[in-house]
């Protein structure tokens, strides 16, 4: 065999190149087509102050997104992100509410109690080798749960009224409703953005957890030790899950009876639009946040265009739809 | 949903069908031999040509050996001959007859059926005995009824099972089957409907003694029944004890037919080979140094007990033994696939902590595994990152950031060292031959420096010419005085590569042999249990 036969093998028909094309450039082309319709129908569109009305709408999905982007890149899927962050949620301002702690007390200790379901999660799909989408569609529910037990089915705010009937004294930190703010929660979104697209491609650990999700059989023959890495992405997942819940907490400043839930679908529509972002082929940060902006434009345009708020899961659905068919028809 | 009346006209009409199928293998039985004929048959997949002007003729009611040595297309032929392969060029004729076979159901159709080599992709675990024996009547002759009468299935299959005198219950489930019992499942199928040529791809691989004894029971019985018998079998004796007459095929080629009453094993082994044994492997002499890798009454617990085997530095060292000795098992073992390792491993003195293949490449053993696409490399990944995936923190600064340049250079010279066609290390693995991809599955353990490298079957469905290359590499190796494990139930490769060899039955070692005072033969007489 010569080197122009492998290399005639090598390359892809030619029908299907209009397809690589679309595959590669459709979102991006998506989102421009958005932007032009919505804005031309609509004169406030295109005004920055809904610009930046877009970025901070999107920044919690984001976050949550990038979660299950980092499950997805070990070949397994979190979807108990939506419920990690109603519960990040009720703690965080319960910290604050019931037991009077700062800001600092309050964040870390949400987090290290949300990581505590990572751990729940990786345990059972890498030690007990349940299939990771059944186990964590259970313990949706059970994380879902748990936060309303801890709330007794209550929404908490500040000068809520307690079971006996007192009113709460604690105050939530000016501190914190900063993070729920233009330009923090912005900002702390594209800093998670970047973090971790540096984390998945440019670094070992990343690479590691591609191959992971390649080929795990590969893998472990390779000698990386694969357990790790699976256990860790889910420690991650949680973990921004819970930062996606403590935003959410930041911006609302009330936590409410399942918060987090609408979330999930927004995130798992991201994370898999952005498989196909310029050709990556595989879960990667930037393509969720691209996935997340499109997802973005499409409700705030159609909010603009009177579409009613109930109608918006039709569109939303099938737009997660039509990139799980792009994603698979592409790797059949 | 049928009307009734259909229904019952379907319900009455069953009973003769099923007298009437009963006679046509009566008359089948009486009837003349039917001949076979494939001519100047031709086919090419992207980059290789497979077959060339292959001629292959046999005859109902006789057994046919079918031979070559790997890659020779033998079962490429035979797919081509039951449908699974529509793209040939070429002729076919049944009983003179010319006919064109592009689909598996144009093969059944003209009678011919297969029984593939893996009965489990074949066959629905979840589902009973019956149902599948009659799989292809429910699938294609049902038409328009849409009732399955499980009286019938039942009732069928039992009778085709009862005529081969196998003893399986149709209710029971597949998932429940022994190995063997799966085969006898699958040839049921296979004389299920009219079946004038059956071909066996190297059905008897995986059986143990008695089994293939049983096997061969009922091949006779189908010659008695005027069915033309075509088998693939890397094993001699086997096909000299069943078989009528032979064809040796030899890369892509038909090189003889011949009675195999007028043959001897020998003379078959030449024809497959086509030239001396040691063209094939280079051929350097390498001094061997003290004894570097060794194991003491080692095992994994379940499949392979008391293995005592030792490697000197620079020694290419085989582990011959047919399909299912625990060959694989071993290669496993060593590279701490199993948790529970009895016995010792002793690297330079040392003992190793085997419990993960991280702790074994931390410790300096490679494997490069059998089932490649599966285990050894990441095919939709580049060539790059499938070299440097097994010491990424070679390429990486401070341990966690990835130098892309290194990466490159690194995966470059192991592209130009290999000689691994690709048009560049950007290329995804899956875009190349199944030759070159296991050299990126080899040459990924290039660049870890590894003090003991162990081969499982690093030839299978390889072309010849990446073959040669595998062996040189090999050499490379242990000139550099590397430990070198080569596990292989491919003889002519066991006498090729090895300097001494350990022959493994049923998961002990039967038998060390020094590869310069043994020969084919006798590998195969104690792989076979010989004492």
């Amino acid at each position: 065999m010569n080197t122009a036969k492998t290399i005639q093998t090598a390359r892809a028909p030619k029908s299907f190149e209009l397809f690589d094309f679309l595959y590669k450039y459709g979102t991006l082309i998506t989102i421009g087509l958005l932007i032009i319709v919505f804005g031309a129908m609509s004169d406030s569109f295109l005004q920055p102050s809904n610009i930046i009305n877009i970025l901070r709408s999107i920044s919690i999905v984001t976050i949550i997104a990038i979660g299950i982007t980092i499950s997805l890149s070990v070949g397994g899927f979190d979807l108990s992100v939506g419920s990690v962050a109603s519960l990040a949620n009720a703690l965080v301002i319960s910290m604050f509410v019931w037991h009077g702690q700062g800001v600092w007390t309050s964040i870390i200790l949400t987090i290290l109690i949300c990581l505590s379901a990572g751990v729940i999660n990786s345990f059972m799909i890498v030690k007990l080798k349940i299939q990771d989408m059944l186990l964590t569609l259970a313990m949706m529910f059970v994380f879902q749960g748990i936060a309303q037990t801890y709330t007794k089915g209550a929404t908490l705010s500040q000068n809520m009224i307690m079971p006996d009937g007192s009113f709460s004294t604690g105050i939530i930190s000016p501190a914190f409703a900063k993070i729920g703010q233009v330009p923090w929660i912005i900002i702390i979104m594209l800093v998670v953005v970047a973090i971790v697209h540096v984390f998945l491609t440019y670094t070992k650990h990343g690479r590691y957890m591609y191959v992971i999700g390649g080929n795990m059989e590969a893998a472990k023959l390779s000698g990386i030790p694969v357990n790790k890495y699976r256990i860790a992405a889910y420690l991650m997942s949680a973990v921004f899950a819970a930062i996606g819940g403590i935003m959410l907490g930041a911006r609302v400043m009330t936590a409410e009876v399942n918060s987090g839930a609408p979330y999930l679908m927004d995130s798992v529509a991201a994370a898999y639009i952005g498989f196909a972002v310029l050709g990556a082929g595989k879960p990667n940060a930037i393509g969720t946040f691209v996935g997340a902006v499109l997802i973005g434009i499409l409700q705030n345009g159609l909010v603009m265009l009177s579409v009613p708020y109930y109608a918006m899961d039709i569109v939303k659905g099938t737009v997660l739809a039509f990139a799980l068919a792009i994603t698979y028809y592409k790797t059949k | 949903m049928p009307n009734v009346e259909n229904w019952e006209v379907l319900l009455t009409a069953l009973p003769i069908l099923e007298k009437k199928s009963f006679q046509e293998g009566e008359e089948m039985g009486a009837a003349k031999q039917i001949k076979l004929e494939m001519k100047g048959i031709s086919i090419e997949f992207p980059g290789v040509k497979a077959l060339n002007q292959v001629d292959f003729n046999t005859m109902t009611g006789t057994s046919q050996a079918l031979i070559g040595a790997n890659g020779a297309g033998k079962s490429t032929l035979m797919k081509v001959l039951s449908g699974a392969y529509g793209h040939y060029t070429g002729e076919i004729y049944i009983d003179n007859e010319p006919v064109s076979i592009r689909n598996p159901k144009d093969a059944k159709d003209l009678g011919i059926q297969i029984v593939y080599q893996e009965v489990d992709t074949a066959l629905v675990p979840y589902l009973t005995v019956g149902e599948n024996i009659m799989l292809d009547y429910t699938v294609n002759d049902m038409s328009s009824k849409q009732i399955v009468s499980w009286g019938h299935i039942h009732k069928r299959s039992k009778d085709i099972l009862d005529k081969m005198n196998v003893k399986v219950s149709s209710r029971k489930l597949v998932s429940e089957l022994t190995l063997a019992e799966k085969q006898m499942v699958l040839i049921a199928r296979a004389i299920s409907k009219t079946c004038r040529f059956l071909i066996f791809d190297e059905p008897t691989a995986p059986l143990s003694h008695s089994e293939t004894e049983e096997l061969f029971r009922i091949v006779r019985a189908l010659k008695q029944e005027n069915v033309g018998v075509i088998f693939i079998s890397h094993r001699l004796p086997e096909l000299f004890e069943i078989c009528d007459d032979i064809t040796v095929m030899r890369d892509g080629e038909f090189v003889l037919k011949e009675s195999i009453r007028d043959i001897t094993q020998n003379q078959v082994v030449e024809y497959m080979l086509g030239r001396k044994l040691g063209d094939q492997f280079p051929k350097i002499d390498i001094r061997k140094g003290e004894t570097v890798f060794e194991t003491r009454n080692f095992g994994d617990g379940e499949k392979i007990h008391d293995i005592h085997i030792h490697v000197k530095k620079g020694e290419v060292i085989g582990i011959a033994g047919l399909v299912g000795a625990g060959k694989t098992e071993l290669c496993k073992a060593l590279f701490g696939m199993v948790k529970a390792n009895t016995g010792d491993v002793i690297l330079h003195g040392k003992k190793l902590r085997l419990r993960s293949p991280n702790e074994a490449v931390k410790q300096g053993i490679a494997l490069v595994p059998e089932e490649r696409r599966k285990e050894g490399i990441l095919v939709s990944e580049s060539v790059t990152a499938n070299i440097t995936a097994v010491n990424l923190k070679k390429f990486s600064i401070l341990n966690t950031f990835l130098s892309f340049k290194k990466e490159k250079e690194a995966a470059r010279e192991i592209i130009r060292n290999l000689g691994i066609k690709t048009p560049s290390e950007n290329t995804r693995v899956q875009n190349l031959s199944g030759g070159n991809q296991q050299k990126v599955a080899i040459g990924k353990w290039l660049i870890t420096d590894a003090e003991v490298y162990i081969f499982d079957e690093p030839t299978k469905g390889v072309d010849v010419g990446a073959k040669k290359d595998i062996f040189e590499l090999i050499f490379q190796l242990a000139k550099r005085g590397k430990c070198i494990i080569y596990a292989s139930c491919e003889l002519s490769e066991m006498m090729g590569i090895t300097d001494r060899m350990y022959v493994l039955y049923d998961g002990m070692i039967a038998k060390e042999l020094q590869t310069s005072k043994t020969n084919e033969e006798e590998i195969l007489f104690y792989s076979t249990g010989g004492k």
